[in-house]
């Protein structure tokens, strides 16, 4: 075995890659290992069928933090952009759909006093946003045994709460613990605009509108906007090609990436980490080992229970990471119609969540391991910005779909058509005819994409997202700032603060701890 | 529940009936929630029955896990602070855990019954954190503290009056090792081990045999004037002895509330239980940081001038607080005033001249005695034939 490489990465996520390029401009010599055949990881693009493609997982970019971005010089790497500045529009059945672009909404028999309280509430959320996004662009600090930089981050984030005034200060300590039905009913009238916002607060999750830091969920959907990103974003060539554009970036600065490399172990030994083992028997030794895997993943496969130590192993064992989301991918031989929406409309953000209910309903199911019969949807058509995703003439449609379960009743294969077309069914109200548009379909259920994203449970964020989770217990106490367990070992996915979404400062956060703790860290 | 009965929530062992009829003093304590005697007679006569011939404790209250499965070597190894591998199939190791802080969370044995069999006494409950230890591992865990009833047998006629009991043979047994004889047709395993520092062993079988076993012990064992002996009595003993108390002489980690009380091996004198060559045991990763960094603390076993036990003393050097006393005892057979203490670093190394601020009252008089004493290298009590095999015929 030979020593060559400073860093060994696991997983060539968003995460992964911009971790690795930080890494690398700082000097290190950093290798990725990637087990799928493509970079990027959730950021990807899959043709689910001959000549159809679609973004695999996450499907708009509204989270990208400004400086990753700038540092990786992403559009010199080829990032394009396919449309920007989305507005989302909350479908109805008759045609009276709501749209809400930033602060301002319309439509949806909306009346003044309910678009004069969202832009009052759109404000005062934009605030409490604006204090979590500088949280999220440090490490979290530790409650206990903090230093010198946790105490400063404690008394800029205490500073930063304080500054917002009295009101702000005692109704952001109310809400954000609490959940996003309340705080709709306290605000508005307008069933849909509070059903399009309880969607915004869950999306990824397992959790429905009446659940408990639901609130905490949807500031930090908002903290995109904070970072600039007003409405969501289509990326052309789908979200692969951020992820191609990200290992670009990350080759340039000096990063090795090995596609179809997957690791089979992190090795451990005598409380350090030695390096990593591939599946194929290779040895790599590596004095600092990053994980862009989800904890479970890297602590339970990869690392394995029976190396860690009993507390780690046991809070290892607690982690809530169950996905309820699953995507629906359709190739149409033309644009459908939806009731009401004018074609221009339909390359916007689509969403089904008519009313709260609906979407507590469709969430019912899956504590019970069932599928939602009325699922809430988040639907993207990219081909109406990017027609080089399906053959000419022809669309995909691709839609996250709230709620599957991960594992169902007599397992997904007996429930994978029914599902499907369920949902199909759910889109035809909205848009009747499209059934017969629809030359090919592809369901990726929770299970799915845990196989082929690796992500534990299929859960988006590596880790359910509620207030025992997040900031300094996430993933959980004692791996709270990157390293964890092990000298060398560390994290850098979505599972570490401040989380998923493609932000990039898991990434970008990582780094910076490697580098600040030195080389022998 | 009728008023003016009997009743009680505290729990009996199987020799209660036995334990009850001995127990002249009706001097009862509490042992994990178990009704257990203080003293039966005199605590004197109990201890020089302990020391001079053989002396009978009940320790059924002892918390007693059985872990089988065929990771359970890796799984203790994990545990606990010692190289569970080098416990051979019939012997039995002592060994303290720790959490992930390295601080002590119990002290207790190993038992190496057979192939991938094991039996674990503690002093504190476990159940819960031997369950979530259990995480990636292939074994299974047994609360067996109430299916096996349990003897000490110690003192120097202790080998002679269990051979009289028919446990031919037993003074082949080495310290630490393990045996089974048939008891009236059920299985009854012997250890020599046991609490006092002397030449003894503990004797474990099923419930239902626990008074036959008592009631042929006491008959076999009256030539060597075998005598049952309370939980006083064994104190005098095991500070003689040098042995360290759990929830005495250190808190179990998962009882502390407050930041700072619990203690490291290293800080109890247990550092030679920690075998740093194992790759991963639990609290390795704060151990390895304390090695490098230093400990807080250092256990001292201190001789102490005059015969005032220094109860509850607080340790000085010249007029700086450096420690307290944990637990003290007159001990007889030695003739010398022991206590043991936590000193803080870097007090208390041996041979350092400390003085013990000892308070103590007659007919409501409280005295203040400042003892000189001095950190010595060794327990007051050790007798050549706690080692031999044979032991000599006492």
């Amino acid at each position: 075995m030979t020593d060559t490489y400073d860093v060994v990465l696991v997983g060539a996520g968003h995460n992964g890659l911009v971790c690795a390029t930080y890494l690398a401009r700082a000097g290190r010599k950093v290798l990725v290992l990637e087990a799928n055949t493509e970079p990027g990881g959730c950021a990807a693009t899959r043709e689910f069928a001959p000549g159809y493609s679609v973004s695999a997982c996450a499907q708009w970019l509204n989270q990208l933090h400004p400086t990753v971005a700038r540092d990786l010089a992403l559009e010199n790497h080829g990032l394009q952009w396919a449309a920007r500045q989305l507005a989302s529009i909350s479908l109805d059945v008759d045609g009276q759909h709501l749209t809400q672009r930033g602060d301002y909404v319309e439509g949806g028999n909306i009346t003044a006093a309910d678009s004069a309280a969202f832009r009052k509430f759109h404000a005062k959320t934009t605030r409490y946003a604006k204090l979590l996004a500088r949280a999220f662009e440090a490490r979290a600090p530790k409650l206990v045994e903090s230093n010198l930089t946790d105490r400063l981050t404690l008394i800029k984030l205490g500073l930063g709460l304080k500054m917002m005034g009295r009101d702000d200060m005692s109704d952001l300590m109310r809400i954000i613990l609490i959940n996003m039905y309340d705080v709709m009913e306290e605000n508005f009238d307008n069933a849909q605009l509070k059903g399009l916002l309880s969607l915004d607060s869950l999306l990824g999750s397992h959790m429905g509108p009446r659940t408990p830091s639901t609130v905490f969920g949807y500031l930090y959907r908002r903290v995109g906007e904070v970072f600039g990103h007003a409405g969501h974003a289509q990326v052309k060539g789908g979200m692969g090609a951020l992820g191609r554009a990200m290992a670009a970036s990350a080759r340039a600065a000096g990063v090795e990436i090995r596609l179809s490399s997957a690791v089979a172990s992190i090795d451990v030994d005598a409380g350090r980490v030695t390096g990593v083992t591939l599946a194929d028997g290779e040895q790599i030794s590596a004095g600092i080992v990053v994980s862009n895997a989800d904890p479970i993943t890297t602590f339970e496969r990869l690392v394995g229970l029976r190396n860690l130590e009993t507390d780690t192993a046991r809070r290892v064992s607690q982690i809530r990471c169950t996905g309820g989301t699953a995507k629906l991918h359709l190739a149409l031989n033309g644009l459908p119609a939806f009731t009401g929406l004018q074609e221009r409309q339909l390359g916007q953000r689509l969403v089904i969540a008519p009313d709260m209910n609906y979407i507590e309903r469709a969430f019912n199911a899956v504590k019970y391991k069932e599928y939602s019969t009325a699922p809430a949807l988040d639907i993207s058509i990219p081909t109406v910005h990017d027609a080089g995703l399906a053959p000419a003439g022809a669309h995909v449609l691709s839609a996250i779909v709230q709620f599957a379960p991960y594992a169902p009743q007599g397992g997904w294969e007996a429930h994978r058509e029914t599902f499907t077309q369920l949902v199909v069914e759910c889109i035809a109200r909205y848009a009747p005819g499209i059934e017969q548009q629809i030359v090919a379909s592809e369901l990726l259920t929770p299970a799915d994409l845990e196989r082929d994203y690796g992500m534990t449970g299929g859960h988006w964020h590596h880790g359910e997202l509620g207030m025992d989770q997040v900031l300094m217990m996430r993933p959980f106490p004692g791996a709270t700032q990157y390293n964890a367990a092990f000298d060398g070992l560390y994290l850098c996915g979505a599972g570490a603060h401040p989380g998923g979404g493609v932000m990039g400062l898991a990434g970008r956060n990582a780094a910076r701890e490697i580098i600040k703790r030195g080389a022998a860290a | 529940m009728t008023t003016g009965s009997d009743d009680t929530m505290m729990l009996t062992t199987p020799f209660h009936s036995r334990i009850a009829a001995a127990c002249e003093l009706n001097c009862w304590g509490d042992w994990m929630g178990y009704t257990t005697p203080n003293a039966y007679t005199d605590v004197e006569l109990e201890y020089f029955a302990v020391r001079n011939a053989a002396g009978v404790f009940d320790l059924t209250p002892m918390n007693k896990y059985r872990i089988t499965g065929t990771d359970a070597e890796a799984y203790l190894n994990r545990l606990v602070t010692r190289d569970v591998s080098k416990i051979g199939v019939g012997r039995v190791g002592y060994t303290v855990w720790c959490d992930e802080a390295g601080q002590v969370m119990d002290d207790g044995t190993i038992f190496h019954l057979a192939e991938n069999d094991y039996r674990i006494c503690a002093y504190a409950r476990a159940t819960d954190w031997l369950h979530w230890s259990a995480l990636g591992f292939d074994v299974t865990i047994e609360d067996e503290t109430a299916e096996v009833a349990a003897l000490a047998v110690q003192g120097p006629t202790s080998c002679a009056a269990l051979t009289a009991m028919g446990l031919v043979g037993l003074d082949q047994l080495k310290p630490f090792g393990l045996t089974e004889f048939d008891f009236e047709g059920e299985p009854l395993v012997v250890s020599r081990t046991g609490f006092t520092g002397d030449l003894g062993y503990e004797l474990w079988i099923a419930p239902h045999k626990a008074e036959a076993l008592w009631d042929r012990l006491f008959e076999s064992g009256e030539p060597y004037l075998i005598k049952p002996f309370g939980t006083h009595a064994l104190e005098m003993a095991r500070i003689e002895a040098g042995f360290l108390q759990a929830g005495v002489d250190f808190m179990p980690a998962e009882e502390v509330v407050r930041n700072g009380r619990s203690r490291s091996p290293f800080e109890l004198g247990l550092g030679w239980l920690v075998d740093m060559d194992k790759s991963v045991f639990n609290g390795r990763r704060a151990l390895q940081q304390e090695l490098a960094r230093g400990s807080r603390y250092r256990f001292a076993i201190l001789d102490v001038d005059g015969n005032k036990p220094a109860n509850h003393s607080f340790i000085l050097k010249g007029n700086k607080q450096v420690g307290t006393v944990t637990s003290a005892a007159w001990c007889p057979t030695a003739k010398s005033n022991v206590a043991f203490a936590q000193i803080e670093m870097p007090y208390g190394a041996v041979g350092e001249e400390l003085v013990a601020e000892i308070y103590y009252q007659r007919e409501l008089h409280w005295t203040r005695v400042l003892a000189p004493c001095k950190v010595i290298d060794a327990p007051v009590f050790s007798h050549p034939r706690r080692r031999a095999t044979p032991p000599g015929n006492f």
